[in-house]
């Protein structure tokens, strides 16, 4: 896999139905008509209403890794099917189907490389990948992150981009929860910075496990952040849920969060945090 | 006693239980001799509990692990510690109903003991907010296994939930947080941990306070990243359809594919041990529960305090982190 060598540093856009490959493209946020190349340069951005485009892993690399520094690791993962899980389809062949239209192997890209000069563990999820769900392969390829760390002394960095545990392999993705909340714990210990940032969307079982737990905890606007999905807790409340309810803004405002960051300034606010937060020698 | 609507495969037995309770009335105030016919309706039952519960569907037992009639974290709490003194408040905002927890003594040893509430009749049920906690429920529950660190005490969690509140309230005060806070914290505690599935064991609202040395489940209780209800309306959208033989087939389909039985359990690995439940369910005798449930906290005690902390903290880790099922491609 040698796409993160390409010499271009324009953001592909990962997500389909949010990018289309068109010359205009109708805002979701204030559905203003702008031309596909000036939203490209504004890193998927709304230059009008600064609605933020999905973007897929790979452009997470582009955009916060210095070119050609990742070095990725266990790209080689793929599910297996513990549970012989079947619906309206079988599970293999969902994360075929996955494989094929992302080219990605599962919903994380994990990997070394620099921020500005500093060496850091790095991994993005991509919500291409069946909903960025975390199953057995999401949660061993971060918990290696956070083993690179350990090792390297290194700090890490996780772009969450997910919507939960992934159902299909049942108890066990409940169980990368608990793996990977417990290595960071050991992180913890040994004082190496970790710093937690939050697209849309991230909830649940994502959001009760490594990204809620960054010394750090940084998210792009408007994105949708929460425990439990919109749909269960109005249906649970029977009612309306308040305006701007689960958002960035909102974890802001209680507390949860300690920055909003625009797409465009996110790779800059990281090596400056990174300039603060160092391994203690 | 309270009045209940039994679970469809148990009628039978039930109705054998009140014909035997028949017969021996009978034959106690009419002073006759019915022993013999008595003791063949017994096997006759013996048999029929042995035929119904071997064959039960995972949907089936999901239903026992429901049974309003079963034992809660407060039923055995009061039949196995002596001494309970119940402790309140995660000290921030509010004292969660959905969980209890306090010191209590087991065969005179003391012990933290933490578990979810339900209630059983309605009031009650509103009460405890149905097991549902909410995010001072998982910090009350953690500021509970850090005072058992303080003072070197073993913890005993009893899981009883079918998940964390999905609430206004609960996300502005960081659900999230508070689970993933447990999970880092709960690692690296200094004592013994030791975690019973008592019931149900929904999701993140289980595993917030679902982390441990030794994980046990009762034989009918359930334990899954989703509930059948949850995994059905994602994969089936049930909330749009009208017909309740289909929504009631597509919960069963999700029970089976969620494989979130004891049995699944420990065929994956996650579990240590399967606690067997009296014939028909823990419901139907929570003495003998509570009996078999002690002997096997108390052996589980007696391995773990052979450990010191940092051995146990370092067995603890590796427990959790070889889980996972996954290829690797050459
Ligand atoms: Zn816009």
């Amino acid at each position: 896999m040698a796409w993160f060598r390409k010499k271009s540093r324009d953001l592909s856009g990962g997500e389909k139905r949010e990018i289309p490959d068109g010359v205009w493209t109708k805002c979701k946020g204030c559905g203003e008509i702008i031309t596909s190349i000036s939203l490209k340069k504004n890193f998927w951005t709304c230059p009008k209403c600064n609605y933020h485009f999905r973007i897929g892993s790979r452009d997470y690399v582009i955009l916060l890794l210095d070119d050609e520094s990742l070095d990725e690791y266990d790209g080689n993962l793929v599910s297996a099917d513990p549970l012989g899980f079947k619906d309206s389809r079988k599970y293999t062949d969902r994360v075929a189907d996955a494989r094929k239209k992302t080219g990605l192997n599962d919903a994380v890209i994990a990997g070394i490389g620099k921020i500005d000069g500093h060496v850091v563990s790095f991994a993005a999820m991509d919500f291409n990948f069946i909903g960025g769900s975390m199953g057995s392969v999401v949660g061993e390829k971060i918990a290696r992150a956070i083993e690179r760390s350990i090792k390297r002394e290194v700090p890490l960095i996780i772009i969450s981009c997910s919507g939960g545990a992934r159902m299909m392999e049942g108890i066990l993705s409940l169980m990368q929860m608990a793996k990977t909340s417990a290595l960071l714990a050991k992180l913890h210990k040994m004082r190496i910075p970790y710093i937690s940032v939050l697209t849309n969307p991230t909830t649940a079982g994502v959001m009760a496990s490594y990204a809620s737990l960054g010394d750090v905890i940084i998210a792009e606007p408007q994105a949708l952040l929460g425990f439990a999905g919109p749909r269960v807790i109005a249906q649970t409340i029977g009612g309306e849920l308040p305006p701007g309810f689960q958002s960035s803004e909102f974890f802001l405002e209680h507390g949860f969060l300690d920055a909003i960051v625009n797409r465009s300034e996110l790779k800059k606010t990281l090596s400056l945090l990174l300039g603060y937060m160092r391994v203690p020698k | 006693m309270i009045e209940y609507k039994y679970l469809d495969f148990e009628k039978p037995i039930i109705e054998l239980d009140r014909k035997i309770k028949e017969m021996k009335n009978l034959a106690d105030s009419e002073n006759l001799e019915l022993s013999k016919e008595i003791q063949l309706l017994e096997k006759k039952r013996d048999r029929l509990l042995k035929d119904i519960y071997t064959k039960l569907s995972r949907w089936q037992r999901i239903q026992l692990a429901r049974h309003p009639l079963r034992p809660y974290s407060l039923d055995l709490i009061k039949l196995m510690f002596t001494d309970f003194i119940e402790l309140h408040g995660d000290r921030y905002f509010a004292d969660d109903k959905a969980i209890v927890g306090g010191f209590g003594k087991l065969d005179g040893a003391n012990i933290m003991i933490i578990g979810q509430q339900k209630g059983r009749d309605t009031k009650i049920r509103q009460f405890r907010n149905f097991g549902m906690c909410h995010p001072e429920g998982y910090r009350k529950a953690l500021r509970l296994m850090k005072l058992a660190e303080k003072f070197d005490l073993p913890i005993i969690i009893f899981v009883d939930t079918p998940g964390a509140y999905p609430g206004i309230g609960a996300e502005e005060r960081g659900q999230a947080e508070a689970i993933a806070h447990n999970l880092r914290e709960m690692a690296t505690i200094e004592v013994p941990i030791i975690v019973v599935i008592i019931g149900e064991g929904a999701s993140g609202g289980a595993l917030g306070i679902g982390l441990g040395d030794k994980v046990f489940m009762l034989e009918n209780s359930w334990y899954s990243v989703i509930s059948p209800e949850g995994c059905a309306a994602i994969l089936w959208k049930t909330e749009n359809i009208d017909n309740p033989a289909k929504i009631e087939a597509n919960k069963k389909q999700a029970a089976e594919a969620l494989k979130p039985i004891a049995e699944d359990l420990a065929r994956l690995n996650i579990i240590d041990k399967i606690i067997p439940e009296p014939p028909g369910g823990a419901h139907l005798d929570h003495q003998k529960t509570a009996q078999i449930l002690k002997k096997e906290l108390l052996e589980a005690l007696v391995e773990l305090e052979g450990y010191s902390s940092e051995q146990l903290c370092n067995k603890r880790l590796e427990k959790y982190r070889v889980i996972g099922i996954y290829n690797e491609l050459r």
